[in-house]
């Protein structure tokens, strides 16, 4: 087993509404899925984003589409409405998120030529 | 069995203004109902377009507008491809009257606008009547000066206008699905009942309405996710048919990418409960939608089912929001950070000597500062290299200007009086708008379509 960011093997977007952002977690290969969805677990997630303010977060699985779906609350020091980020609408925050989150995989899970393997 | 053939020109107001043109090509060789969409009415913009009809009462509509339109009315025109778009903002009428004097220049003949109004409660409630509405979420309004309330009006308004043969609807605030389903409740002649459909139709809207976002673009990550022809990223292209089966697919001869994951990514974008997103036309739910491929840039998506829609409309309501005031300076080379931080804890010092009294934000960007939160606790942790390129940023919201803009000169005033060779100094004041978003019965809320026609 090696442990690799999230970003070896899965990809995502953010998106905000209010003061809460939601960021897809979707698998590159499906046959992965079970393994994000016993890893990338709310308490691992919400610890991500704690220095934030995150309060809660919560998951939804949408096993068709090998994609996990999470919703933090009050992740957004604000918002657009009173955030002083740069980033107001926490679009980057995808890449916090598989840039720090790690998991577990065997070396052959990782797709082929993947930078992560050197 | 005949399809709906639905392009998105603009998923924001800004978004690349030729985009629209490959679409429309695309469309006018398609065998069915043809519709061009633009959304470019974020949340904060019809604030915007609100303040502006106040000085000028015949603007408010997109400003852009000129440059999404001209270029492609008379091939919509000529082809049959209705196009339905926010342009309208705070003021669809002066956005109409503008496309008729754009059809006159260009020699188009018998063009026909309706538009749909009813969305601004301000024009029916006193600013007192709103303030009681219940908030969802947001600023409580408490006594703010509102600039704008607008309830998100659903597709049905829409139909009603293309039912009248129109061959461009204009409206206000509606949802951005609605731009899409408006057209398939027309053509396809769905039901109040028909959740299912209404639900494939609302998904179709949801993946059209970013634009790119689901052909590929806001997508492409080098070596993991690449991305053929970014520069000229095709628009998307939604073929619904009479059940809601849909396919997603893009404009012909461009670039970008329709893929299971490009489609994924943009199903989830500002979703929160998969099985709860709330429109004023349904209750959609995607948990069980799935995605195949059916040839080159080409997904079908199935699966979304729907539900009767929440009882109540939202309502955007903009307050003003005060000033933002932001400065930016760049140091680089060796022991560039150690000049940073010496900067940050200069302006730091600065605000205190001034007496500001509202929280300063000091980043460093080139250490991850998007990622950070107002203390920098991220940065504090990690070292960093000492010697690269980063920039100083500061940043205030105040009530007052004159604050944001004491921040905002702080920075520049660090050419001559800060560490050693700061450089690129950029200044930024705007005054900013907040929202909440309220709730209102729909019984409350009074849509209605103005046909307009413009004789040669």
């Amino acid at each position: 087993m090696i442990e690799v960011p999230l970003h070896a093997v899965a990809h995502g977007r953010a998106g905000d509404k209010g003061n809460r952002s939601n960021i897809s977690v979707i698998a590159y290969d499906e046959t992965l899925y079970p393994l994000l969805l016993e890893q990338v677990t709310e308490d691992r997630v919400l610890r991500i984003f704690r220095h934030r303010g995150a309060s809660k977060v919560t998951r939804y699985e949408l096993p068709n589409l090998a994609a996990i779906n999470f919703v933090i609350d009050d992740a957004l020091e604000g918002g657009v409405n009173a955030s002083l980020n740069l980033d107001g609408h926490g679009k980057t925050l995808s890449f916090l998120l598989l840039g720090e989150l790690t998991v577990r995989v065997e070396a052959e899970q990782l797709p082929p030529g993947s930078p992560y393997l050197s | 069995m005949s399809k709906v053939y639905i392009g998105c020109g603009a998923g924001f107001s800004g978004d690349r203004f030729d985009a629209a043109l490959p679409v429309v090509d695309t469309l006018s060789r398609c065998d069915g109902a043809r519709f061009l969409i633009f959304e470019v009415l974020a949340e904060r913009t019809l604030a915007i377009a609100q303040r502006i009809r106040m000085k000028d009462p015949n603007a408010g509509y997109s400003p852009y507008l000129d440059a999404y339109i001209e270029p492609i009315l008379k091939k919509a025109k000529d082809n049959d491809i209705r196009i339905v778009s926010n342009l309208g903002a705070a003021n669809p009428q002066g956005a109409a009257k503008r496309i008729h004097q754009l059809a006159r220049e260009l020699g188009i003949e018998g063009l026909k606008i309706a538009v749909v109004s009813g969305d601004d409660l301000l024009e029916l409630y006193s600013p007192q009547d709103i303030q009681e509405l219940p908030t969802m979420e947001g600023i409580s309004l408490g006594g703010r000066e509102i600039v704008a309330a607008n309830a998100y009006l659903g597709a049905r308004p829409i139909a009603d206008a293309l039912q009248l043969d129109a061959d461009i609807v204009l409206v206000g605030r509606t949802t951005d699905a609605a731009l899409t389903l408006g057209p398939l409740l027309h053509v396809h002649g769905w039901q109040e009942q028909d959740w299912d459909r209404i639900a494939q139709g609302t998904l179709a809207g949801h993946l059209l309405e970013c634009g790119g976002q689901v052909t590929g673009a806001y997508f492409a990550d080098p070596g993991f996710k690449d991305v053929p022809n970014l520069a000229e990223v095709g628009f998307p292209i939604a073929e619904i048919d009479v059940n809601g089966e849909v396919i997603i697919t893009k404009a012909a001869h461009t670039g970008g990418l329709v893929s299971q994951a490009t489609v994924t990514e943009q199903i989830l974008y500002e979703m929160h409960d998969p099985g709860n997103y709330l429109t004023p036309d349904v209750t959609l739910d995607v948990t069980d939608v799935c995605l195949e491929d059916a040839g080159p840039n080409r997904i079908r998506v199935t699966g979304a089912l729907g539900k009767p829609p929440p009882p109540t409309l939202k309502v955007t309501v903009s307050v003003d929001g005060g000033w933002l005031g932001e400065g930016e300076i760049t140091y680089a080379g060796p022991n560039a950070l150690a000049r940073a931080e010496l900067a940050a804890s200069v302006l730091k010092r600065r605000s205190q000597i001034l007496g500001v009294q509202e929280p300063l934000r000091v980043d460093i960007i080139g250490t991850g500062a998007v990622h950070d939160n107002d203390m920098s606790a991220k940065r504090q942790q990690q070292p960093s290299s000492a010697a690269g390129e980063y920039r100083v940023r500061a940043a205030i919201r105040s009530e007052s200007q004159k604050t944001a803009q004491q921040i905002s000169d702080e920075v520049l005033s660090l050419y001559c009086s800060g560490p050693a060779a700061g450089g690129g100094v950029r200044q930024y004041v705007s005054q900013q708008v907040s929202t909440a978003s309220v709730l209102i019965e729909p019984e409350k809320v009074l849509p209605h379509v103005l046909a307009m026609r413009v004789e040669a």
